[in-house]
């Protein structure tokens, strides 16, 4: 029996109205109810004194500049309007990009605007100024003789300048060192190459040119440098509907992720396990190595992967995950090079980084020197070792030593609270600089606006700290890239390109060495295993702030504002735990409580645990969600190991996922066959569910104008990454709510990613649902107020300003993708929050519907350039904010009347299949049905 | 027993009758009355301004084009308002030290830009474009009224929901041709080029597609 | 059998006095003031809740999506159903000349303009932006749009307002010969201005009676209308939708006879305490009290027989989506509110199959309260279970009241009951007129 009442406040962010000022705001809302009776209020127009150069009032322009998440960085086009940055879109000529856009990313438009950004010096918490900061600072530098004891760490760099900047800086004090500390970027691909070439080289796979692919643990749909490429040459091979011959994706993983959502076998392996299997398939591609003990399934599996390997040699790959030992890593390329693939399917590269090491080591060597009291100061730049360094170095403790602490950094965090000083760093793009992506192709970065608090880029600062004669961002950079021929033609093709030609590194020619030396260690698989990852949405923190990121679903448990303990259905059966209860994790002697949360497809004794909650500082938001599995991370095993001893605990904690049902109950919204299957039976999507034969209905139906707009959804190519949604929340000013809103069921997002799991094969389903535009859209019947009405190019559309809220529609709408503002969930009154704002979307207030209006603002905007130069709207010149982040490209929008169209393309395949047919709303947004494809072995 | 009421009461109880029919009447005419009233909607309402401006003298006087100063009308949603450059590059030079002006060279010296108070302004949720209705034929006339008559500006119409569906129920009497778009006294002469514009628009444009919610709400 | 509809010892005079002094002895009575003050708490709570409603949001209340109708509609459709009672007694009977209507029409009447008050609330509180809801009012607007009229929330403001209208005139009328009765006797003199203003110069002539006459017959014609209409159209609000267990062509009967079965079970609750406390079982008799529960008996097995055929439909209807609510209503998380309603709706009142029971007033107001209770759960199970779960399992959720659904509903009643209590002690509550008319019956007083 559900409980008779619960409490109805939200305490989550942002509605942050307490019980105690409800009589002010009673009287506010009265005062607001006659206002909206009385006379419309009298606004200012200010004119420009002098107007910006090539700027149209009124229209936006676009920048290239390119971001960077920890060691990856992706090209990107900013939107800006009036000179407000307001939106972040991939740059199709940047190759980690090729014009997609990942959550990070896209969300970084957010952290610009965050009202908690670090905006002043601080001094032992205290604002101060920067002139002090220079003071204090030249006194202790001077102290030091040529640099001795000064360290700076800092996160990957992967700036050349910055790099050049750093090297300078060492040279000129020779004393002084420079530790790197990425949180959750693994060494293990560099040192596994170290082993297998003798090189530091990452592997660049050609997914284009691969039949078989096999991954041991490899998410390279769902993380690292290359993975929105990848996600796009992965689809290309994944329509045979087409002609083209289909891939097979073999996914071994302790952890199920987004590559192993698609995989055609997916098999739940312990760390362990996965290793045998490397092994296994090395042993039998004719590496020479040792093998471990495999049982069933896992042998079988591994059989049946090294077979077709083996069978389609030069045309395969063997992918292994960064969190895997180096030794996987070796194995892999022993592999690739055996079977030729090597050079056909995969590539190396020299890694981004502009000095790789480990650093592991590097962190372990700077903890070892603080200990040994041989460091006096520490500069740290945009790094937070106090909340991410491994628990086992106790880093906080021997910082608290050090004579001297400044940290630079985005916000106030964990490593700013126990420093002497803490700078404000500029956000990017409020910066110059530039970046280097996986394949060796730099980006210059230009800002989009002028900083708005005190803050300073990485450049700016170290140029302040070290040079007699600071200089600015711009200048350092012009410098950096002064030597090229024809240097203002170069500055100016490379800012608009956003890319630097000829930068792109060329594939290095290699040979494995013969035997691969190697020691196996004694094989203990001793109670359970614990996995310690980044977290799909925060990463390693970093973007704990991020009401976007908070709130987005994680791809595989739909959790948002938590981490938890991810455990597979046979542990919670031996533990008797349920989502939410507590659990507590002992591993290598450090104590940690976590709630657990079942998820089908996990290994069976492997306990997942995502790194970047249980944040003690760095914002309003951040702080104290979740929990903090740095606690259990050790420098020898960052990525968790066996061992792990599992316990129930007393007590729950609430868990606020956004789909709480994960079978389809048989109603086959997400519909999947085999390439055999769809051979034989090409319309199998259509055939299960028909809709109505004729039109049935009491009502006219409106006439049809000149355009008929549509989308589909390509299930083959969709992983699921959620890029869609954070795109569409920053297209159309979409609120957050907070924790108990979401668990409340009142998440605002406009287009939300289903879930389903099957049991028979085990695999997740993705399914992206926007609101379908039905032709017979049931909503538009209730509507008293004409609130949400039909267009005549078929949009259904919702008119905010009209309606009352009766929720009327959302009842109606058999799809639910209706969102309604229960409280001000808008945040109306943070200044900075009002600059992120699209202005060409209105921002809804208490009280109304709202819904995917599949982006109507582009639409507008198309039509009026097309009867401005009087032609019809172009195909593919209206692109919705999700079409445009997809790395896969699996939404396609466009116009049905329009018969050359690549929507009406989509629409004629027989893939192609409408959810909930039989209701007859004939939507407008409709689906092509996924396909598997098997392997003979394993088929039965 | 004593009567407790007047025989007049019958009397004014039947009149009472009729007066609640009449004050009824009377609140809902004077409801609809108000709503249209220039107090609700600005309409001819002089506004307090920053600079004494007068469209009279710049647009009917001096016969100054409107983009000369609404430089993104053809281009952008918004029509522009002039920057203080705009308003120097004449006044450098003419009136350069009258009183009147001194605000304008106040904000040209300090940078600091002039406050219009907003005198055509709708609800953040219509999305109004300017280029469009100007390419389309819609003269500036039409909805700001004779500016050239107006020695200090005010709204010349509502600006309401209904009077904006006027005319997107029924567009084709609005449109001038291009050349005239701009001009204020234009009068319909009836020329062949007027009926073109017409006859286009409800050939080419199905009318219905203008009613669209969407086409000023999103 | 052939009890009379009134006690054998009144005379006209008797009949007069006993009803008006009710209203007219001095000193209220101390129960009543206790029953007055409770409701009076209950109200001002009602008030604290809108505010504070109106302040916060729609968000303090436990609707979400999916669940995006919650207590404001079931307590709206449940204040709707009782207040057919009234105008079923009083139009249909009359017209129907059923004599027993006359010592319970005047205020299951009553009940009826207050119930239709405390439903006309909910629809209001329920609006996203409550202070725009004249936008379902067709009237010229500056915006030069009208309502959309397909929606069958327009039917029902049209049907809520219309039955407002006439339950009060209906009510009104009926009481203008009592209230110049009270007039006259009225000891206070401001007391026999009001009533007498009231009366609007009631006179009891010939003619004043002829017209009245008239007057009535005709308005218990419109309101025989509404008794059903007004609950079908409210039906279609459900009905009209898509939604598995909504979408069926059987609400609106069943909907109208569970609106009068909950309707005449108010009355009975009503009823009995009041005649119980100021000795009126000379005029509402226990045969008043047998024909009110055999009216029950069988309204309530019509609604059985509407959750019977829900059921039949749905495994005949062969509709994946239907049978799933079904099983649903039966085994899903809301499975105790559905066997508790089959319970207080079907199972309790079958004991009125017994003379018994419908012979002892206490017995009879256990069951009338057992089916207040059973028809609010039927609209809780109907709007909740329905919405929780529907087509895309995807979007399948859960809905809890928070304890501002329960303030406002709560309030409600609170509302009522004020109303009632004031009522009862200002007006006669029951017709003294169409009493007295009883006397001069051949069949009725034993002579």
């Amino acid at each position: 029996m559900p409980p008779l009442t619960i409490d109805e406040w939200p305490e989550g962010w942002p509605t942050d109205l307490s019980r105690r000022d409800f009589l002010k705001w009673s009287g506010a809302s009265l005062a607001l109810a006659l206002l909206s009776a009385c006379r419309q209020p009298l606004e200012k127009i200010i004119p420009y004194g002098q107007e910006p150069e090539n700027l149209v009032a009124g229209k936006p322009l676009s920048f290239a500049t390119a971001l960077a998440q920890g060691r990856s960085a992706c090209g990107v086009l900013v939107t800006s309007h009036m000179g407000r940055p307001t939106r972040i879109d991939g740059n199709p000529r940047h190759p980690d990009s090729l014009g997609a856009a990942d959550i990070f990313t896209q969300a970084e438009i957010l952290n610009l605007y965050d009202p908690d950004r670090s905006q002043v010096v601080l001094e032992a918490g205290q604002p101060s100024h920067w002139q002090t900061f220079a003071a204090a600072w030249t006194r202790v530098l001077s102290g030091l003789r040529n640099g001795e004891g000064l360290r700076i760490l800092t996160g990957a760099v992967i700036s050349p300048s910055l790099g050049d900047q750093l090297s300078r800086i060492l040279k000129r004090y020779p004393g002084a060192r420079w530790h790197q500390y990425e949180p959750v970027a693994s060494d293990a691909p560099q040192e596994g190459s170290l082993l297998a070439f003798g090189r530091r080289l990452l592997p660049r796979y050609r997914l284009r040119e691969a039949e078989i692919i096999v991954s041991l643990d490899s998410d390279f749909l769902g993380s690292g440098p290359g993975r929105l490429a990848y996600a796009r040459e992965f689809a290309s091979r994944r329509r045979p509907e087409r002609g083209q011959p289909m891939s097979r994706l073999y996914v071994a993983e302790g952890t199920p992720s987004i590559t192993g959502s698609m995989a055609d076998h997916h098999l739940p392996a312990s760390q362990l396990q996965i290793e045998a299997m490397a092994r296994q398939i090395a042993w039998a591609c004719g590496a020479r190595c040792a093998r471990l003990p495999l049982e069933e399934p896992a042998r079988r599996w591994a059989a049946a992967a090294a077979a077709d390997l083996k069978r389609s040699r030069g045309r395969g790959l063997l992918a292994v995950g960064e969190f895997q030992p180096p030794m996987v890593h070796a194995l892999a390329h022993a592999v690739n090079h055996a079977l030729g693939n090597a050079g056909s399917t995969v590539e190396y590269l020299p890694p981004p980084d502009f000095r790789p090491e480990s650093h592991a080591r590097s962190m372990g060597t700077l903890a070892r020197d603080m200990g040994a009291g041989r460091v006096s100061a520490l500069v740290t730049v945009d790094c937070n070792p106090a909340y991410a360094a491994p628990a086992d170095l106790d880093f906080p403790g021997l910082y608290r030593r050090l004579p001297f602490r400044v940290h630079a950094g985005h916000y106030a965090d964990e490593t700013a609270a126990i420093s002497h000083w803490h700078l404000p760093l500029a956000h990017p793009l409020e910066s110059w600089g530039d970046l280097r992506a996986s394949d060796g192709t730099v980006t210059l970065c230009q800002p989009l606006i002028a900083p708005l608090y005190e803050g300073k880029s990485a450049s700016e600062l170290l140029s302040a700290l070290f040079d007699e004669n600071p200089r600015s961002g711009y200048e350092l950079l012009r410098a950096r890239w002064r030597h090229r021929p024809s240097f203002e033609r170069f500055w100016l093709e490379s800012l608009s390109e956003g890319v630097v030609a000829g930068t792109r590194y060329s594939p290095q020619r290699v040979e494995p060495r013969r035997t691969l030396a190697e020691r196996l260690e004694p094989v203990s698989q001793a109670g359970y295993e614990l996995l310690l990852r980044p977290d799909p949405t925060v990463l390693d923190g970093r973007h704990a702030n991020n009401g976007w990121l908070q709130e987005l679903p994680k791809p595989q448990t739909t959790l948002t504002w938590d981490n938890a303990a991810l455990i597979s259905p046979l542990t919670a059966r031996t533990l008797e735990v349920e989502n939410g209860d507590l659990l507590e994790l002992r591993f290598r002697g450090r104590l940690l409580e976590a709630p657990a949360w079942v998820l089908a497809n996990q290994a069976e004794r492997s306990v997942t645990l995502h790194l970047g909650y249980g944040r003690r500082a760095g914002g309003k938001t951040a702080a104290g969600l979740g929990v903090d599995a740095y606690a259990l991370r050790q420098g020898a095993e960052p990525w968790g190991g066996s061992g792990l001893e599992l316990a129930k605990r007393s007590g729950r904690r609430a868990l606020a996922a956004t789909q709480g049902h994960h079978s389809m109950e048989g109603r086959r919204h997400v519909r999947a066959a085999t390439l055999a299957q769809f051979k034989a039976r090409p319309d199998f999507a259509r055939q299960t569910e028909p809709g109505p034969a004729a039109e049935e209905s009491l009502y006219p139906r409106w006439e049809p104008g000149e355009y008929a707009w549509g989308m589909t959804v390509n299930l083959n190519s969709c992983i699921g990454c959620s890029a869609c949604v954070i795109a569409c929340q920053a297209e159309n000013n979409s609120p957050v709510v907070g924790k108990q809103e979401v668990l409340r069921g009142r998440e605002m997002h406009w287009l939300r990613v289903d879930r389903y799991v099957e049991e028979h094969p085990p695999r997740m389903l993705h399914q992206p649902v926007p609101c379908m535009h039905c032709e017979n859209a049931p909503c538009e019947l209730v509507c008293p107020v004409g609130a949400t009405v039909h267009s005549q190019e078929g949009l259904n559309e919702m008119v905010y300003n009209r309606c009352v809220g009766t929720r009327y529609c959302s009842n109606n709408c058999p799809y639910k993708v209706r969102r309604f503002n229960f409280f001000q969930y808008a945040d109306l009154k943070t200044e900075s929050l009002k600059m992120l704002r699209n202005p060409e979307v209105s921002v809804r207030e208490r009280g109304v519907m709202e819904k995917c209006t599949y982006c109507v603002q582009r639409i507008s905007a198309a039509r009026i350039a097309a009867k401005k130069e009087g032609r019809r709207i172009r195909d593919g010149e209206v692109v919705t904010a999700c079409q445009a982040a997809c790395p896969a490209e699996a939404i396609v929008f466009g116009d049905l009347r329009d018969a050359q169209s690549r929507l009406s393309g989509q629409k004629a395949d027989p893939l192609n299949y409408d959810l909930l047919a039989s209701l007859g709303t004939r939507p407008r947004t409709s689906y092509l049905a996924r396909l598997t494809n098997p392997a003979p072995e394993l088929a039965s | 027993m004593a009567q407790i009421f007047h025989p007049f009461t019958n009397a004014l109880s039947r009149a009472s009758l009729v007066l609640a029919l009449v004050l009824l009447l009377a609140v809902l005419v004077f409801a609809f009355k108000l709503y249209r009233s220039p107090y609700l909607t600005w309409a001819g309402v002089l506004l307090e301004q920053p600079v004494a401006f007068s469209h009279q003298h710049h647009v009917g006087g001096l016969g100054i084009d409107c983009r000369y100063c609404h430089a993104s009308v053809e281009r952008s949603a918004f029509a522009g308002m002039p920057s203080t450059k705009t308003c120097m590059s004449c006044h450098s030079q003419v009136w350069s030290d009258s009183p009147a002006l001194e605000p304008v060279r106040d904000s040209w010296r300090s940078g600091r830009a002039l406050e219009w108070v907003r005198v055509h302004n709708l609800p953040d949720y219509a999305y109004f474009d300017h280029s469009i209705h100007v390419k389309r034929g819609v003269g500036c006339v039409s909805c700001h009224g004779r500016v050239d008559e107006m020695p200090w500006t005010f709204r010349a119409k509502s600006l309401q929901m209904g009077w904006c569906l006027d005319c997107h129920r029924n567009p084709s009497p609005a449109l001038r041709p291009q050349p005239a778009v701009f001009q204020m006294g234009w009068k319909p002469t009836g020329s062949p080029e007027e009926r073109q514009v017409r006859e286009w628009f409800s050939r080419h444009h199905d009318a219905l597609a203008l009613t669209n919610c969407t086409v000023c709400h999103r | 059998m052939n009890r009379p509809w009134i006690g054998p010892e009144h005379t006209y005079a008797s009949v007069t006095d006993k009803i008006s002094a009710i209203v007219l002895t001095e000193k209220a009575p101390r129960a009543w003031l206790w029953g007055f003050g409770v409701s009076l708490l209950l109200l001002s709570m009602l008030v604290a809740a809108t505010v504070y409603l109106f302040a916060a949001g729609i968000g303090v209340w436990g609707v979400n999506v999916p669940v995006s109708w919650g207590f404001a509609i079931i307590n709206f459709v449940w204040w709707i159903g009782i207040g057919h009672a009234g105008t079923l007694i009083s139009a249909i009977l009359l017209l129907l000349r059923q004599k027993w209507r006359t010592s319970i029409n005047r205020f299951a009447e009553a009940m009826t303009l207050f119930a239709v008050v405390c439903a006309a609330l909910f629809p209001v509180l329920h609006l996203g932006r409550p202070d725009k809801f004249y936008w379902l009012i067709p009237y010229p607007s500056t915006m030069g749009v009208w309502p959309q009229f397909r929606s069958p929330l327009i039917w029902d403001f049209f049907a809520i307002s219309t039955y407002g209208t006439v339950s009060l005139l209906f009510w009104y009328v009926g009481l203008i010969p009592d209230l110049a009765t009270l007039r006259d006797g009225a000891r206070r003199p401001w007391a026999s201005k009001v009533y007498g203003f009231l009366a609007m110069g009631w006179r009891g002539s010939a003619r004043h009676w002829h017209r009245y006459e008239t007057a009535y017959l005709l308005l218990a014609g419109l309101a025989t209308a509404l008794v059903v209409s007004v609950h079908s159209i409210v039906s279609l609000d459900f009905a009209a939708s898509l939604l598995p267990g909504w979408h069926t062509t059987i609400f609106p009967p069943y909907f109208v006879s569970g609106a009068i079965y909950s309707g005449f079970a108010m009355v009975l609750t009503l009823a009995i305490p009041l005649r119980a406390y100021y000795g009126l079982e000379a005029f509402i008799t226990e045969r008043h009290l047998n024909n009110m529960a055999n009216v029950m008996l069988a309204t309530g097995l019509i609604v059985a027989y509407g959750y019977l055929m829900e059921h039949f439909m749905s495994w005949y209807g062969e509709n994946a989506y239907e049978h799933a609510v079904t099983i649903n209503r039966m085994r899903g998380p809301y499975a105790p509110a559905y066997w508790a309603l089959l319970l207080f709706n079907v199972i309790i009142p079958q004991s009125l199959w017994w003379r018994r029971v419908r012979a002892s007033p206490w017995a009879l107001l256990a069951v009338s309260l057992s089916v207040n209770l059973g028809m609010w759960l039927e609209r809780f199970v109907i709007v909740i279970t329905s919405l929780h779960r529907d087509f895309l399992v995807s979007s399948w959720g859960m809905y809890y009241p928070t304890r501002w659904d329960w303030a406002t509903f709560l309030g409600s009643l609170g509302l009522f009951f004020t109303a009632m209590f004031l009522f009862i002690r200002f007006l006669p509550v029951i017709s003294v007129s169409e009493t007295r008319e009883l006397l001069s019956e051949p069949g009725a007083s034993r002579s």
